[in-house]
């Protein structure tokens, strides 16, 4: 047997769901299938123990105080950052910053770099940008006269790599592209983007939100500046993320926020900031979302990312080919590279009727410009609809989605 | 289909949504204004003809659901010919009964009734009342678009 096969074998998807207390009810009546994880993922009873036993047992402020509870919360937090780091593969847990989200990281970065850009310089995203990854760089351009530049796709929802590498260049302070497309679920051929931008010695910031619950990610093989998620994207609670940034990086960049924990020394006179990653978490982090964190970083540790990924492929190819027997239905992002995400727009029905009739079968699926309105105008639609998939995801979960858009499309007439 | 669905998408909802009446871009309009549900991407233009105090005409154009785009076509049907105060009036009844707070005048607002399943869905009201606060902002004379953020 061959390790995919052997990988195959080992997956077992109704144990999978048993640790995902959400999955097990109705919604109007119907099983729910919940088919939105790329909007957010569910939480597996491992995260949620771990949250209600850090406020029951533990409860602290972290790096304060000399007491038994505070070095315990400061233990699991400082913890859940070596999870982070062992995770993407970090070579230092100082590397990690916990954000609210991959959203934050973003600003983070941006508001940094705001104070080396000057007038005339020149900032590279891509065409399938998440809204969280142009507006901030909007924000600095408007800022300091930085000018943004937009790599291309195509029809397919793939990026113009050579369009992209004409836009390298000497003016180009950084390039801010996603791992992951969350709208197309295009992957990009991330490894490639980053040489051509060492090539010519530009930083490069990977969005990674979408990509990580899906793909081995390994930073210092990907050789990148940054790369920032979201960990509830990961099955961990929502407000808690992360970035990680190469320690040079990380010491160049301006603090984000003033506050407590991210200073050394205050007079009025003057302030020494904490070192990284410290001086970037400034006032009372998310202590409970960070040990959710890890905790879901272990609970995925233990099936294997690589298990995961070959699962929703599978699901990805099993409703690909179904859909295709749809005549109204037309596939949004179709890269020869995907992960586990299936937009669509189906003839003469609006994405939201889509939604709430789907709803009313049980079907979570996200309906909208999946803040990435620019990909929208791409195609020339206003919205799509989207099924995203996770580890705990059925074929008998597809299923129900292909007879449920049937339906709609009869209904609709 | 279950309960719910079926008051929300009744056969006239998909039948206008087919076939939305007034749906045209009307020429020499005395009040033309967009309206725009960012959330959704859903977009219409509403276009009115007065006279006097009265809507002479009412017509709409744009993409949206079916719920807007039923919406819209019931919309400018009924306005014709009610005044200023009276299209105010239908819509302020209107919108109570899609927001779930008073149907006492569900018989007042006559084939409008068709939307009333959309209080059950919180997400899809703004669906419904777009067309209505674009006409709204028309009446009133303004330019800027109307969104419903």
């Amino acid at each position: 047997m061959n390790d995919s096969k052997k990988l195959a074998a080992a997956y077992d998807v109704e144990k999978i769901r048993l640790d995902f207390p959400v999955l097990d009810q109705q919604i109007r009546g119907k099983q729910l299938v919940y088919l939105d994880n790329a909007a957010t993922s569910q939480k597996p009873q491992a995260v949620i123990d771990s949250i209600v036993n850090y406020y029951q047992n533990d409860n602290s402020n972290v790096h304060r105080g000399v007491h038994s509870l505070s070095e315990r919360a400061t233990l699991s937090y400082e913890n859940a950052r070596k999870k982070v780091q062992t995770f993407l593969n970090a070579s230092s847990e100082k590397e990690i910053v916990f954000t609210r989200g991959a959203t934050e990281a973003i600003n983070l970065v941006a508001n940094g770099f705001a104070e080396t850009l000057k007038a005339g310089d020149e900032i590279v995203i891509s065409a399938m940008e998440h809204h969280s990854n142009i507006v901030p760089w909007q924000m600095v351009c408007e800022k300091t006269g930085a000018i943004l530049k937009v790599a291309p796709i195509n029809q397919q929802g793939e990026l113009i790599i050579d369009q992209l590498e004409a836009l390298l260049g000497s003016k180009t302070k950084l390039l801010a592209i996603s791992h992951m497309s969350n709208a197309l679920g295009t992957i990009n051929p991330i490894e490639q983007i980053i040489d051509l931008a060492h090539q010519r010695d530009i930083p490069v910031l990977v969005d990674g939100a979408q990509a990580l619950p899906h793909i081995v990610v390994d930073v210092q093989a990907l050789d990148c500046e940054f790369y920032v998620f979201s960990g509830h994207k990961l099955y961990a609670p929502t407000g808690i993320g992360a970035l990680y940034g190469k320690m040079e990086q990380l010491e160049k960049l301006a603090p984000y926020q003033g506050g407590g924990d991210m200073i050394r020394q205050v007079s009025f006179d003057k302030t020494v900031y904490n070192s990284v990653p410290y001086k970037f978490e400034a006032g009372t982090p998310n202590i409970a979302g960070t040990i959710g964190l890890g905790a879901a970083i272990d609970y995925i540790n233990e099936i294997g990312i690589d298990a995961i990924a070959q699962h929703e492929n599978d699901l990805l190819d099993y409703a690909t080919q179904k859909v295709a027997a749809i005549d109204k239905l037309r596939i949004i992002g179709t890269a020869s590279n995907k992960g586990a995400i299936l937009s669509f727009v189906l003839k003469g029905i609006h994405p939201h009727d889509i939604g709430t009739i789907l709803d009313g079968d049980g079907l979570a699926i996200r309906a909208g410009h999946h803040c990435a309105m620019p990909v929208m105008d791409f195609y020339k639609v206003p919205a799509t609809a989207r099924a995203s998939f996770a580890m705990y995801n059925t074929r008998s979960e597809v299923d129900a989605l292909i007879v449920g858009i049937e339906n709609l499309i009869e209904m609709f007439g | 289909m279950m309960d719910d669905l079926r008051e929300l998408y009744q056969e006239v909802i998909f039948d206008h949504n087919r076939n939305p009446r007034n749906f045209y871009a009307m020429e020499n309009a005395d009040r033309q204004i967009d309206g725009f549900n960012p959330l959704c991407g859903d977009k219409l233009t509403v276009y009115l003809k007065l006279d006097g105090d009265k809507i002479a005409e009412a017509s709409f154009q744009g993409e949206g659901c079916a719920i807007s785009t039923a919406s819209a076509s019931l919309m400018t049907d009924m306005v014709k010919g009610l005044t200023e105060a009276e299209a105010h009036t239908l819509f302020e009844q209107f919108h109570k009964i899609a927001m779930g707070e008073d149907d006492s005048q569900l018989d007042q607002i006559g084939k409008l009734a068709v939307l009333a399943g959309v209080k059950e869905y919180p997400a899809r009201v703004k669906c419904a009342t777009l067309p209505w606060h674009t006409l709204e902002a028309a009446l009133a004379g303004n330019k800027e678009a109307v969104t419903t953020e």
